[in-house]
């Protein structure tokens, strides 16, 4: 080698100067097979899209077009740090139906509700705490957890959700070792990506330990009001008004495309979140905010909420009905409720190195390693069923039982068993299609 | 021509090129090219990296005077096709129809101008033990390799294969999909207990597997580009990672340091960029590749693969030669679309 040669150069003169928490923030090899997931040939079970197809958009159209013609200047305009009042006062009503009791002032409205956990992490979470959520939980919350540093303990659950025993004893255990645990994460209905619901019975006790504990309740809910069997259960919020944080979206009910969620919050944790979302984004967006009171206001909202129900009901029944016919080698639960079912595959599979091979197939699923902190995840998968058609199910679960089988068939050649995701980072930036 | 890295001499300096548009201009240089049709997309597992290429060519193209569109590749291709009827196509696809020959096939049947090698040669390129059994005829060494399908496997037993290739070849090992790009699928194995794991990842991308003794030494990507007097190696360029050189390794800007050109001796330099050439020349290819490859210790480069459409990516290897050679991309891209224009006599 001569010594006249150039400089290396590693094509980003900033490399050096990021901060720690943007570690893991990279194209990866498991991204770049989604972006084959969103084209048509490809049934995707993968991605948590509402069916925005069964909306009235025709009726929306003209409401919209309606609030701009005599709300324009305001829709427009900046507006407040805390969320546009008329449709504060909406939102109580519509948590109301899971037995939440709030006043418009407990409302902070964001920029859907993934920027409601953006900001509840940045007030209470600092670099080294401890976050305890559910085995699994959601990739974008421990996406979230993630940026700002905080360290991520999953606690079990079983078909009646998170265990309240096992709570405990993870915070005491946790307590003892002298580590602070700021949040309890959890997703109460519906959970993604497991599907299951915390049962009535447990809801008091998880409290109860929390509050024990010294430890604030972040309920996550999405998906509460789109049950398949009966009354939503009461919210953990409508038990304990100063020791949960309740976050909501009209994005799963409504549309995703306005991004307008929100959080409930004690006076003082309001007051915080307001500032912290001021210096974020000053406001969310006041065009989307009254867009969703207008459409709460003019529109069958419980009415197309009722339809959504049944429209996913049916999809879940097709995915279940599928999964019987072609993987009964898998295992999975039956969610009463939301977008996903949590599939266990067959004895030394692998999810996330037969995605290749499913992508091939024409078909897409989120191993399961994207929902755990700590690499565990790779003997299952989440299939989602609330975007495609059921027919489209039953040819993705037909395309699905066909990968499965020839990666078995080479596990058993080669006698590999699943094993722990060597870089849990991989998918930790939340997109839309792991939502 | 040569052997040497020399660089690719334009016909007109490609610095000196007009950014806008113009049928001639008055240093006498040809008439801008007609439309050209970037495809990029598709349907193979590097969709992503495809896209990425494609927007990165297009803005260059525009940036030299020529009027482009990016099209994604689907049921339409053709209908598309016939009634854009473009002066040009540049297939940008990556991994299988893109590189396997089959678009460039359906280009020629319909008749379209495009840049890169042909159907037949991509081909050979894409099937990696085709390419390094016509490497080796020519005299251009690369790593000793078996090539097994999934099959054999079942009807041999899974270990007693594998002994028998650690047997063969030794360790570390590199297992590879037969076809593809990007690293996909590839995982070197240093002891024998990850073999069979490498090859449910490998076999996860596809039916048959390229296994071949590792090689170290530097690693060096080297481009070449048709001028009018025949191909030209463009500066060798120098990947030093501290893990593999893998799908993220290549993708995002930080974990490799790059050094373009290569730091090689001025013997070496033209040695590696006689082996490119000799490669593209070997192969048929046309208007432009890159080899990858390795000098090791003992001095003479050992070829890992060759590709009919390299990576054009903010972080992609060519692009960096180029720029190392003193051009700029918008004119040799445009440079290479003029080239294209006559092949379809060709």
């Amino acid at each position: 080698m001569t010594p006249e040669h150039s400089p290396g150069t590693r094509l980003d003169p900033w490399f050096g100067a990021y901060a720690a928490r943007a570690h893991g923030m990279r194209a990866s090899e498991i991204r770049a097979l989604f972006a084959v997931a969103s084209r048509p040939e490809v049934v995707s079970l993968a991605g948590g899209m509402p069916f925005i197809e069964g909306l009235p958009l025709e009726v929306i159209g003209e409401a919209v077009q309606r609030l701009i013609r005599t709300k324009g200047t305001t829709a427009l305009q900046y507006g407040s740090g805390q969320g546009e009042e008329s449709l504060r006062e909406k939102i109580i009503d519509v948590v109301a139906l899971e037995g939440v009791e709030a006043h418009p002032d407990d409302v902070v409205v964001t920029t859907g509700s993934q920027q409601a956990l953006d900001l509840v992490t940045r007030i209470f979470v600092d670099p080294g705490d401890v976050v305890v959520a559910e085995a699994p939980s959601y990739v974008g919350a421990l996406g979230v957890f993630r940026s700002y540093q905080a360290d991520v303990v999953h606690v079990p659950m079983d078909a009646d959700g998170l265990l309240p025993a096992e709570l405990d004893a993870t915070l005491t255990r946790l307590a003892a070792e002298g580590r602070r645990v700021k949040l309890l994460y959890t997703i109460p209905n519906y959970q993604n990506p497991a599907g299951v619901t915390l049962s009535l019975e447990r809801r008091p006790q998880v409290l109860e330990i929390c509050r024990r504990h010294g430890v604030l309740v972040v309920e996550d809910d999405p998906y509460g009001l789109l049950g398949f069997e009966g009354d939503p259960l009461p919210a953990l919020r409508s038990f304990d008004d100063e020791g949960v944080l309740y976050l909501g979206s009209f994005s799963k009910t409504f549309a995703p495309g306005y991004r307008v969620g929100f959080v409930i919050a004690p006076h003082a944790v309001r007051e915080k979140l307001v500032l912290a979302s001021e210096s974020a984004i000053l406001s969310p967006s006041n065009a989307s905010q009254l867009a969703v009171d207008t459409y709460l206001e003019t529109c069958d909202w419980r009415g197309q909420i009722k339809a959504y129900r049944e429209m996913y009901r049916e999809r879940r029944d097709a995915l279940v009905g599928a999964l019987a016919e072609h993987l009964p080698s898998a295992s999975w639960n039956v969610p009463a409720g939301g977008f996903f079912i949590w599939v266990r595959l067959p004895e030394g599979l692998d999810a996330k190195s037969m995605l290749p091979r499913a992508v091939t197939g024409r078909v897409a699923y989120v191993p399961g390693t994207a929902f755990y902190y700590d690499g565990r995840g790779a003997d299952h998968m989440r299939l989602s069923f609330c975007y495609p058609t059921p027919e489209r199910i039953r040819e993705g679960v037909r395309r699905l039982a066909s990968v499965v089988n020839a990666e078995a068939e080479l596990v058993q050649l080669f006698g590999t068993s699943a094993r722990p995701d060597d870089d849990p980072t991989d998918v930790e930036i939340p997109s839309p299609d792991l939502a | 021509m040569t052997s040497t890295a020399r660089a690719v001499s334009s016909p007109v300096d490609a610095r000196s090129r007009p950014d806008t548009s113009g049928m001639s201009d008055p240093s006498g240089s040809p008439p801008t090219p007609g439309p050209v049709v970037v495809l990029a997309g598709g349907l193979s597992h590097e969709r992503d990296v495809s896209l990425r290429s494609g927007r990165r060519v297009a803005e260059a193209l525009r940036a030299a005077g020529v009027e482009v569109q990016v099209h994604d590749v689907d049921a339409d291709l053709l209908t598309f096709l016939r009634d854009s009827q473009p002066a040009v196509v540049w297939p940008l696809l990556h991994g299988a129809s893109g590189e396997d020959g089959s678009i460039r096939d359906v280009l020629e049947l319909l008749g379209l101008a495009y840049v890169g090698s042909g159907p037949r040669e991509s081909r050979a390129v894409w099937n990696k033990p085709v390419a390094k059994a016509a490497l080796l005829s020519a005299g251009i060494d690369t790593p000793p390799y078996v090539t097994l399908p999934q099959a054999l496997f079942r009807d041999l037993g899974a270990q007693t294969v594998l002994d028998a290739i650690i047997e063969r070849l030794g360790l570390p090992l590199v297992v590879k999909p037969v076809q593809g790009g990007s690293a996909l699928g590839v995982t070197r194995v240093e002891h024998a207990a990850d073999f069979p794991r490498a090859m449910v990842n490998c076999f996860a991308y596809g039916d048959t597997a390229l296994i071949e003794r590792a090689v170290d030494g530097v690693e060096l990507a080297v481009s070449v580009i048709d001028a009018a007097d025949g191909p030209r190696a463009l500066p060798a360029v120098e990947i030093v990672t501290d893990g593999a050189y893998d799908y993220d390794a290549r993708y995002n800007p930080g974990p490799v340091e790059y050094f373009a050109p290569a730091r090689l001796s001025p013997e070496q330099a033209a040695q590696v960029a006689d082996v490119a050439v000799r490669a593209h020349r070997t192969l048929g290819l046309r208007h432009l590749s890159r080899t990858d490859m390795i000098l090791p210790p003992s001095g003479v480069p050992s070829v890992l693969e060759i590709n009919v459409a390299p990576g054009m990516t903010e972080t992609s290897l060519l692009p960096q030669a180029v720029v190392a050679a003193g051009l700029e991309l918008p004119a040799v891209y445009r440079e290479l679309v003029e080239r294209a224009v006559p092949s379809r006599s060709a």
